[in-house]
């Protein structure tokens, strides 16, 4: 893992005294709301429905056992005894006071953390494969890239005030499990002819109120030059990005407007002018950064088998760990989604295990996925059991990666001050259901994802099933979309019709799964099935 | 009714305006009639309160007040989804009003 250098201690360090004078400027009277909220979103503090957020970066989701306990102890300390482990990698704290957060953010700067850049219109937290390091489908561990870029996007002085949000993905895999095409800028590291390192660049992607596929722009960048083009596609967004409409000012719509053959001359016009002023970091410098992502000691000669007589241990190894890279290894996803629990939401207790495990059995290491679940990435298969029997006596032993229960929900209504309606409730009656009904196993592979506004911090284009919360004549709705993907086949979920009310949501998706389960063909998971036999089947049982 | 509510500067919890204070209960509020934006710009210029507005609400059968609207009255009560942080951790029945 990456460690701060005396730079990176002292910047955040200052940080945190900066905002404590601010801070108690602003208690005092010597600053107004106007002139104080665009310092305290700076720093990641929001004022949300209840209290003040406190939205926390985990840098590329990758978490030291130290940061989770310091994490676990923030939320017993500072809020009401759990946090909420977000869509971008994050975690957020709903119950904050003002007056304790230069305190809080001190707290996180001990253990080489942050909430920096986690709100405004500047590059936000760096987000990457949850499985880096330890997949092996990739050419290369993707965070030592992801850092560079936190590094020098941090405090950018260039892109501090944008035209709106920017977000980034860094992937090195051909399968995206970090939505990378539904990023301002997503970046695959790929392997050219000659063996070289380099990076493809989308640009141009996101969700929200106008969801778009990022486009190809470049194919290969040399890694010596990743900053660079990373600059020169920054420089022409800021250059020329909407700043009369909030609505139009992503980097998706310049693109767009554009096109991607004008955007691209644009940036590679920037960027040949770029390459005569010297502005990329050294080799020196990520080889540098490189060291701290070198493979952890694994061993040798372990074996593959793993005892399966315990049934309910069976299916949380079936359906929860992975193959890793490295013989005798797997990689084990704890899930936050127990059966009517509330998706991404962890206890301090909960967070302490999750610690104590990655520090005992994952070389002292754990990742937060884009999903809301948290990854022990290196674990001797020897020790899943024991992991396991620990998961389940602390209510985390849910063996239901990726199905229908694995539901993304952003905090919608419950919490959020832009929902329109809430996300979590609809969550967990979905969960219930399926539960219930014992159609979870079933129904394989399902993708369901909610938000509570059209901001789609729930990802709900993403989904295979998508379910968007609307306000109509201030009571709750939902409508229902299908067909969407984050993967290697990237797509954007459809609505299907007229929206329904809480309950009424709840039997349009089980509607919908009975289509797929009546229709499909061996092998095929439930978007596979939609795309072969399109929408219209759908409608028909949604609203006969 | 219109009632005025913000966010209590320091803790950032959800305050309703009494008519001489701030309360954390909604039951507390007041109509202000056409005062709002007075009373707004006197208690946030005083740090008694934090990002005030006001809201439409009527008075229910028992006499309490309910916000017109379901964010606020998610504001009034606390998180649907953990009643165990709720102002009413006690009443099951205390989800229902919100809705």
């Amino acid at each position: 893992m990456y460690r701060y250098d005396h730079y990176d201690q002292a910047m955040v360090d200052s940080r945190v005294e900066e905002f404590r004078d601010q801070t108690r400027r602003r208690l005092e009277g010597k600053l107004s709301e106007d002139q104080f909220k665009p310092l305290r979103l700076q720093n990641g503090l929001y004022l949300q429905l209840h209290a003040y957020m406190l939205r926390v970066a985990i840098p590329y989701g990758t978490l030291s056992g130290a940061q989770m306990h310091a994490l676990a102890d923030i939320a017993g300390k500072y809020d009401r005894g759990y946090g909420h482990f977000t869509t971008r990698q994050n975690i957020q704290y709903n119950w904050i006071k003002l007056e304790e957060a230069p305190d809080l953010l001190a707290d996180l700067a001990r253990v080489e953390m942050h909430a920096i850049q986690t709100s405004g219109n500047c590059i936000r937290n760096t987000t990457s494969d949850h499985f880096a390091g330890a997949a092996a489908d990739e050419v290369v561990d993707p965070r030592p890239y992801a850092e560079l870029i936190r590094q020098w996007s941090t405090f950018h002085p260039e892109f501090m005030y944008l035209p709106r949000k920017f977000k980034i993905a860094v992937i090195a895999s051909q399968t995206d499990r970090a939505a990378m095409k539904l990023h301002d800028i997503g970046i695959r590291m790929v392997r050219n002819d000659a063996g070289e390192i380099g990076a493809a660049f989308y640009v141009g992607g996101g969700m929200g109120r106008t969801p778009m596929i990022a486009p190809c722009i470049r194919e290969f960048v040399p890694v010596d030059q990743l900053i660079t083009y990373s600059e020169a596609c920054l420089r022409v967004y800021n250059r020329y990005g909407r700043r009369d409409n909030k609505y139009k000012a992503r980097i998706k719509i310049l693109v767009h407007e554009l096109g991607r053959e004008e955007y691209t001359r644009q940036v590679e016009e920037e960027f040949a002018h770029l390459l005569t002023q010297g502005i990329e970091p050294p080799l020196a410098e990520l080889e540098r950064i490189a060291t701290f992502f070198a493979d952890p000691p694994f061993e040798t000669g372990l074996a593959d088998d793993v005892d399966r007589s315990d049934p309910g241990f069976a299916l949380w190894l079936d359906r929860n760990t992975l193959p890793h890279k490295q013989p005798g290894y797997a990689i084990a996803v704890i899930s936050l989604k127990p059966v009517g629990g509330i998706p991404g939401d962890a206890s301090v207790e909960q967070m302490h295990l999750m610690a104590d495990l990655a520090t005992r059995y994952s070389f002292d290491e754990c990742r937060v996925t884009h999903a809301q679940n948290i990854v022990l990435p290196h674990v001797r298969k020897a020790d899943l059991f024991a992991i396991w029997q620990q998961l389940e006596a602390a209510g985390l032993g849910a063996a239901n990666l990726d199905t229908v229960e694995d539901i993304i929900a952003c905090p919608g209504l419950d919490y959020c001050s832009l929902a329109n309606a809430r996300s979590i409730p609809v969550a967990q009656k979905i969960s219930r259901r399926f539960a219930d009904t014992g159609k979870t196993a079933e129904l394989g592979e399902l993708k369901l994802k909610i938000s509570g506004c059209i901001n789609a911090c729930g990802h709900h284009h993403a989904g295979h099933i998508g379910i968007l919360g609307v306000d109509r004549k201030g009571t709750e709705n939902y409508q229902l979309l299908l067909g969407g993907s984050e993967g290697d086949d990237t797509s954007l979920g459809k609505i299907t019709g007229p929206g329904f009310d809480e309950d009424g949501i709840v039997d349009a998706v089980e509607r919908a799964t009975d289509v797929y389960l009546a229709r499909r063909r061996e092998g095929e998971r439930f978007l596979d099935t939609y795309r072969r036999v399109g929408i219209d089947a759908f409608k028909e049982a949604i609203y006969g | 009714m219109k009632i005025l509510t913000g966010n209590d500067l320091k803790s950032g919890a959800v305050t309703w305006w009494t008519g001489y204070d701030w309360s954390i209960h909604v039951e507390d509020a007041v109509d202000v009639g056409d005062e709002a934006d007075a009373i707004a710009a006197r208690e946030e210029g005083a740090r008694r309160v934090n990002a005030p507005y006001a809201i439409d609400a009527e008075r229910d059968a028992n006499g309490g007040v309910r916000p017109a609207h379901i964010k606020d009255r998610i504001r009034a009560l606390g998180p649907t989804v953990r009643p165990d942080l709720t102002l009413k951790p006690a009443d099951p029945e205390a989800g229902n009003w919100v809705i």
